[in-house]
């Protein structure tokens, strides 16, 4: 990183020494972490917290296996495997997807759109720490009333939380309390940075880059921030008024007085539901980025591709009840709800194949990330059609809140978002600290997470089809579920060496890897542009741009793109 | 913010203004806010199962709604005065708006007053009075913010600091202001002209 004091020209206070040395001291250290405002340095805090959370809900994921290992074990209690899958949930969705969608988002749509940073960098370091803050918040509550060793009053009602278990009577003490405050929080540093992020590629993109010629990456970024500010505040009401019926007896989801139970599961999945198209259309746009670049051609469909990600960001404010088919609702609701999530796949679809399109007939290089975004693919597709299959609503109402679900939706989370994430983060990481990742242990990184993450998932599909509950602390010997959780575990288990290795490649990288220059992938927008790591200013003139393809001209003046275009 | 003139040296390359897009923006999200607990006032309509209902304690607040519509039309004369450099009448009719909203938070505390102390509908009575108060006191805190933002703008012409170069901030206030008054359209017609029909 680079290692000037920031000076925002609107700063009035005199700008603290220049440090000398990058990373003289700790206390130097903390301060350019603290104090800073540039968009490069916030992206890697969000995606570093990410990470540190990561962890922590990735310990707790690991709990939950070993306790399900033998049938009736008593490794936990069952209050603390309730709160391990809670947190485990809350965690992995608000402190780890979210930061580290934003942190991308923060540390390259500036640098593509060929500009010096975001359109309000304060608001954007309030943003990062609301949502620091938020995630102590919600780990603190380990240290509430019982103690950490009976694992505090931490939450202990699911990641949903659906009434009337959050309601005083059933929850006692702080522990939906810390939950809800933390989500608050939370939803207002991803509301700044969403705005935010609509106010940059708006507002600020250099001469010639019109939305016709953006990156997809921040093409994808715009609609997943639209989503965003559509869908967060329903999340954030539906927690007033959980704080309201906890804190002053409001009656919003009190059957006893004419409240309704099941209005609380709406407002969550009016959420809920665009939350996870929030959290994978990210995905989406760093395999837009890694796939042409590594494929050697331009990707196939631009327009139809940003054409299939608005359709999906629309529909997905539809679907949300496809959460709720054994609620009780009407056969029309059900209906209604069963053909828009089928819908849905249709767009998505397209998304797919124009992936492949931009395959088809190109050189291949399988560096790193094009792996990761092979693999992406592959798993993302089987989430696909898992997900169909359970938009059929008889299909739904055997198999819900079954095994199945948690196999679907972790083949969507993990399968195609973790692994574009890690496929971006090896893409990004020589632009970010100017060396390359090292290849050997990356792929000691895949094969083992691969290896584990589908030893662990598609057993559950079928623990889920032999009827096993989710979120149920044990199970009974003799239903043939012992053999599927077992090689679940045994899945766990060969993940975390992954995950170690990652966690490693990143920090070995940074001293001992080779020295990677401007461009080591050859690749075309304008992050490559500039130098590794970029300075504060990103770039020393403001480009300007005739094409998709910027680079490109550069590189070949004598056949550029916007001869064609 | 300084980014602007760092990028937009060419006068032919057009960007949208930052503080319209960050605006716009906000009152999206703060419409999607207000939609929630709309929703939900309108989802427990006629669902109370003990009183008092709607229609034994509401009475339509001409009088605050009236103030609270005005205000938007004198927020706009208030602005015409200041791109006109008519200070003076400017900081009249500004005044006026800030009273008129001042005047629109008074009524919702007398309003509430009575509510509570005469006709005992308190937030925890029933759904009608949970949703009521959550509805209403959204709106009316955003009519503090509201008025906050306004006395931001006077103050600052006060003390000198308000140069034309600010004409955009004050417009967006005042679109702010426009959003706040759109809401108790749909608030003042749900709720008063509505539900007590239930």
């Amino acid at each position: 990183m680079a290692s000037e004091t920031i000076v925002d020209p609107d700063f009035k206070v005199p700008a603290p020494e220049r440090v000398g040395e990058e990373g003289k001291t700790w206390s130097h250290v903390i301060q350019n972490l603290v104090f800073t405002v540039d968009h490069k340095k916030l992206g890697l805090m969000y995606i570093g917290s990410g990470l540190l959370f990561f962890v922590v809900a990735g310990i707790m994921a690991t709990l939950i296996r070993v306790q399900l290992f033998f049938p009736r074990s008593t490794f936990l209690d069952p209050d603390v495997f309730n709160r391990f899958f809670t947190m485990h949930g809350t965690a992995m969705v608000f402190l780890v997807g979210m930061p580290m969608i934003f942190g991308f988002a923060n540390y390259l749509i500036p640098i593509m759109i060929g500009t010096r940073d975001m359109a309000y960098p304060r608001l954007n370091a309030f943003g990062f720490w609301v949502f620091f803050f938020s995630g102590l918040l919600l780990y603190f509550s380990y240290f509430g009333a019982p103690g950490l060793y009976n694992a505090g009053s931490a939450p202990d009602v699911g990641w949903f939380a659906y009434s009337p278990l959050t309601a005083k009577a059933f929850s006692r003490g702080h522990s939906t309390d810390y939950w809800t405050l933390s989500i608050l929080l939370g939803g207002i540093g991803s509301l700044a940075t969403s705005i935010n992020i609509l106010v940059t590629t708006f507002c600020l993109r250099c001469k010639g880059m019109t939305l016709g010629r953006m990156p997809l990456f921040v093409w994808l970024f715009v609609v997943v921030a639209f989503l965003v500010i559509i869908a967060l505040p329903p999340l954030s009401a539906c927690q007033i008024m959980l704080t309201l019926d906890r804190y002053l007896g409001a009656k919003f989801f009190d059957t006893q007085a004419g409240g309704d139970a099941v209005l609380w599961q709406h407002f969550f999945w009016i959420f809920g539901h665009p939350e996870v198209y929030i959290l994978i259309l990210p995905g989406f746009a760093i395999a837009n980025e890694i796939i042409p670049v590594f494929s050697r051609k331009p990707i196939f469909g631009y327009p139809i591709m940003v054409a299939a990600t608005v359709m999906i960001a629309f529909i997905s404010l539809g679907v949300w009840a496809h959460h709720m088919f054994t609620v009780g609702m009407t056969s029309l609701g059900n209906t209604f709800f069963a053909i828009s999530t089928m819908v849905i796949a249709v767009p998505t679809g397209i998304k797919i194949f124009n992936w492949l399109g931009t395959m088809w007939g190109g050189k291949l290089h399988f560096e790193l990330p094009m792996i990761f975004c092979l693999a992406f693919l592959f798993q993302f597709l089987i989430a696909g059609l898992t997900g169909v299959m359970l938009s059929v609503v008889p299909f739904d109402w055997q198999l819900s809140d079954s095994y199945f679900v948690v196999a679907h939706f972790h083949y969507v989370l993990i399968g195609a978002l973790l692994y574009t994430l890690f496929a971006g983060i090896y893409y990004w990481y020589p632009k970010a600290f100017g060396r390359m990742p090292n290849r050997k242990l990356g792929l000691w990184h895949f094969w083992l997470f691969t290896i584990g993450f589908h030893l662990t998932f598609f057993p559950q599909h079928i623990s889920g089809f032999l009827g096993m509950p989710r979120r149920i602390f044990t199970y009974e010997a003799g239903r043939g579920w012992e053999i599927w959780n077992q090689l679940s575990t045994i899945g766990v288990i060969i993940q975390i060496p992954g995950i170690l290795f990652f966690v490693f490649n990143l920090i070995y990288s940074y001293f001992k890897g080779e020295e990677a220059g401007d461009d080591p992938w050859d690749a075309w927008t304008l992050e490559w542009a500039t130098t590794s790591p970029p300075p504060e200013y990103n770039f020393e003139k403001t480009p300007e741009v005739r094409s998709r393809r910027p680079l490109w001209d550069l590189k070949h003046p004598d056949d550029p793109d916007w001869k064609f275009e | 913010m300084s980014s602007a003139e760092l990028t937009n040296t060419d006068s032919d390359w057009k960007l949208p203004s930052q503080r319209k897009v960050g605006m716009i923006c906000l009152i999206i999200t703060e419409s999607a806010l207000f939609t929630i607990f709309v929703v939900a006032y309108v989802w427990y309509m006629g669902k109370s199962l003990n009183g008092p209902f709607p229609k034994e304690v509401l009475h339509v607040p001409w009088l605050a709604s009236i103030a609270l519509f005005g205000s938007s039309f004198t927020v706009t004369i208030a602005e015409k005065f200041l791109h006109k450099g008519n200070r003076a009448l400017f900081h009249v009719w500004w005044l006026l708006t800030i009273a008129l909203g001042a005047y629109f938070v008074y009524f919702t505390g007398a309003e509430w007053y009575h509510l509570i102390y005469k006709e005992n509908l308190t937030i925890s009575t029933n759904v009608f009075g949970s949703t009521f108060y959550a509805l209403v006191g959204l709106h009316a805190s955003h009519v503090i913010i509201g008025l906050i933002l306004l006395s931001i703008v006077v103050i600052s012409s006060f003390r000198g600091k308000l140069d034309p170069g600010h004409s955009e901030h004050v417009e967006m206030i005042a679109w702010y202001w426009h959003f706040v008054d759109a809401i108790w359209v749909v608030v003042l017609t749900l709720v008063y002209f509505i539900s007590v029909n239930y």
